[in-house]
């Protein structure tokens, strides 16, 4: 071993990047996210060549590859079809622990929806039916659902 | 017509939580410094270089060049590939397919990663669509969960049953002193008795944050037999992505990317009953659910039945199936770096250098990489030349 090893303190530099984006939402998304905004409505759309029912919706099936045109209206309520309890605090989770991030099956919709339930989670199963509850004052993003509440 | 293509040099760093010994650059030639001493060669023998790491984990988005120092790159055609938990796999069936193309008859593939550089859920985040996915799921822990919660109660797998899988890692540990977690062997009772971070996920159920680095050597035929006395001959590779909305993932099915790209890997390495054929896997387990579920969609036994599997002693040294003799992904995790280890370790299996974790006799061995919103690498080694 160097001499000079034995001296040595390894030190660390501390650095932070913070940088502003402006995320394009797209016509379809952004047709359902004032949906969500002003009238509390959720809205999907169905491939025609699979018959898969999206939400939120898309502009293109990604697996037929085909663009979609066919807008279907969801409601705001679903099953849960997974689910994991959130026990520890982090600052990028949308709430405080303990949450549940759940995956919802809307009613007439083929793919899950992402999102949260805060109350009742001794409650939750695989299968328990729940309802969206929107935010009052609403921002035209997916957090304009407060969460969803066990109906 | 694609070249045959063999694995001929390994190399990785000691891991550890925090290597602040050495910076990035350093770390890197670390691992291509003993893979060259591997297999005898020297960096001038080197005609490519593929190098992978996380984006956003240590800030430098530029890691080819940036890394020219370390990687031995200077003046060599290099390329980056970055592609989530799976770059490790990626940047190997990269190195394959340069040196198959028959444009390259010598291919340096390079994985690595500071984790202790920043906020690994923080950076990690960033590979949910800003828009309609990252406000949920903050890193990796809640998805995996999601996913055991529901393979729990379709199945009525346990926590006990997940825990045996986090045991087994880390007794393998014992026989790898590169592993992160090397020398520090945990109970069922440890792992049931740590913290609940996202029910069923446990402290003791998820893998680790590591700074290490891998470094593998790819050789053409007519050119790897000269260099190694037992190639590892690559026999296929398969990659299989998903889509990345958290919410169109079926959680109560098997993992489908991992199922087909299993599926395909095996067909074109000619193995019908891998359970038998395969004789060691070194597979990205990055939690310990997916060390009884996963199991099940590479087809090593029924939906359901990866818990008996386990508990049988199957994939423990000694069994018919050693799974991760090297620790695997709970006691390793330098994610650039992790899927590359697989492969390497897979090889170092092949070519009979294991050491304290060889398997005996082996003719196949398997790696598998896992990243993003549930997608799959499979890639299957050979002692004989595939045909």
């Amino acid at each position: 071993m160097s001499e000079w090893l034995q001296d040595v303190k390894d030190l660390t530099l501390k650095g932070q990047i913070k940088v502003p984006y402006t995320w394009s939402v797209g016509e379809v998304g952004s047709r359902f996210l004032v949906a969500l905004r002003d009238e509390k409505k959720i809205i999907g759309n169905r491939c025609k060549n699979c018959s898969t029912v999206y939400v939120p919706p898309r502009k293109n099936c990604g697996r037929c590859f085909k663009d979609i045109d066919e807008w279907v209206e969801l409601g705001s309520k679903g099953i849960v079809t997974a689910y994991t309890i959130v026990r520890y605090d982090y600052p990028l989770q949308p709430t405080k622990a303990p949450f549940a991030y759940a995956i919802i099956k809307l009613d007439g919709a083929d793919v899950g929806f992402v999102h949260i339930i805060k109350e009742g989670l001794d409650k939750l199963k695989m299968g328990t039916r729940v309802r969206a509850s929107f935010k009052e004052d609403r921002k035209g993003n997916i957090l304009d659902i407060d969460s969803f509440t066990i109906i | 017509m694609a070249r045959r293509v063999a694995i001929v040099g390994t190399g990785q760093t000691y891991h550890k939580s925090h290597r602040l010994d050495v910076n990035g650059r350093e770390l890197i030639n670390e691992a291509v410094t003993r893979a060259l001493a591997d297999c005898e060669l020297s960096i001038a023998d080197i005609d490519a270089i593929i190098i992978g790491n996380m984006d956003h984990f240590e800030s430098i988005n530029y890691v080819d060049t940036w890394s020219v120092e370390g990687s031995g790159g200077y003046m060599k055609p290099i390329m980056k590939v970055t592609t989530g938990g799976t770059t490790g796999s990626s940047v190997a069936i990269a190195g394959y397919y340069h040196v198959a193309s028959g444009l390259f008859d010598k291919v340096l593939a390079i994985g690595w990663e500071k984790n202790s550089e920043s906020d690994t859920t923080a950076a990690i985040v960033t590979c949910s669509d800003p828009i309609w996915d990252r406000f949920s799921y903050s890193g990796a822990i809640p998805s995996l969960a999601t996913e055991a919660s529901a393979y729990m109660e379709q199945y009525g797998a346990t926590q006990e049953d997940a825990a045996r899988v986090a045991v087994r890692e880390r007794t393998h540990a014992l026989n790898n002193p590169y592993a992160q977690m090397y020398n520090r062997p945990i109970t069922i009772k440890d792992v049931m008795e740590s913290p609940m971070l996202a029910y069923p996920i446990k402290l003791l159920d998820v893998c680790p944050r590591t700074d290490g680095a891998c470094a593998v050597v790819f050789a053409a035929e007519g050119v790897a037999e000269k260099i190694a006395v037992r190639p590892a001959w690559v026999k296929s590779c398969s990659v299989r992505h998903t889509t990345t909305w958290f919410g169109d993932v079926d959680y109560n099915t098997g993992m489908l990317s991992l199922k087909r790209a299993s599926k395909e890997a095996f067909e074109k390495a000619g193995i019908k009953d891998p359970v038998e054929e395969i004789d060691v896997a070194e597979l990205y387990l990055p939690y310990s659910y997916a060390g009884l579920k996963w199991i099940e969609a590479i087809g090593f036994c029924g939906p359901g039945e990866g818990p008996k599997f386990i508990w049988d002693g199957n994939t423990d040294m000694g069994g018919k199936l050693p799974i991760n003799p090297s620790g695997g992904v709970m006691c390793t995790n330098c994610i650039g770096a992790t899927a590359l280890l697989r492969v390497a370790e897979a090889a170092i299996q092949i070519m009979g250098k294991g050491e304290a974790r060889q398997v005996p006799d082996v003719t196949n061995a398997m790696a598998t990489g896992f990243g993003g919103c549930w997608w799959s690498d499979v890639v299957i080694l050979g002692k004989d030349k595939p045909n």
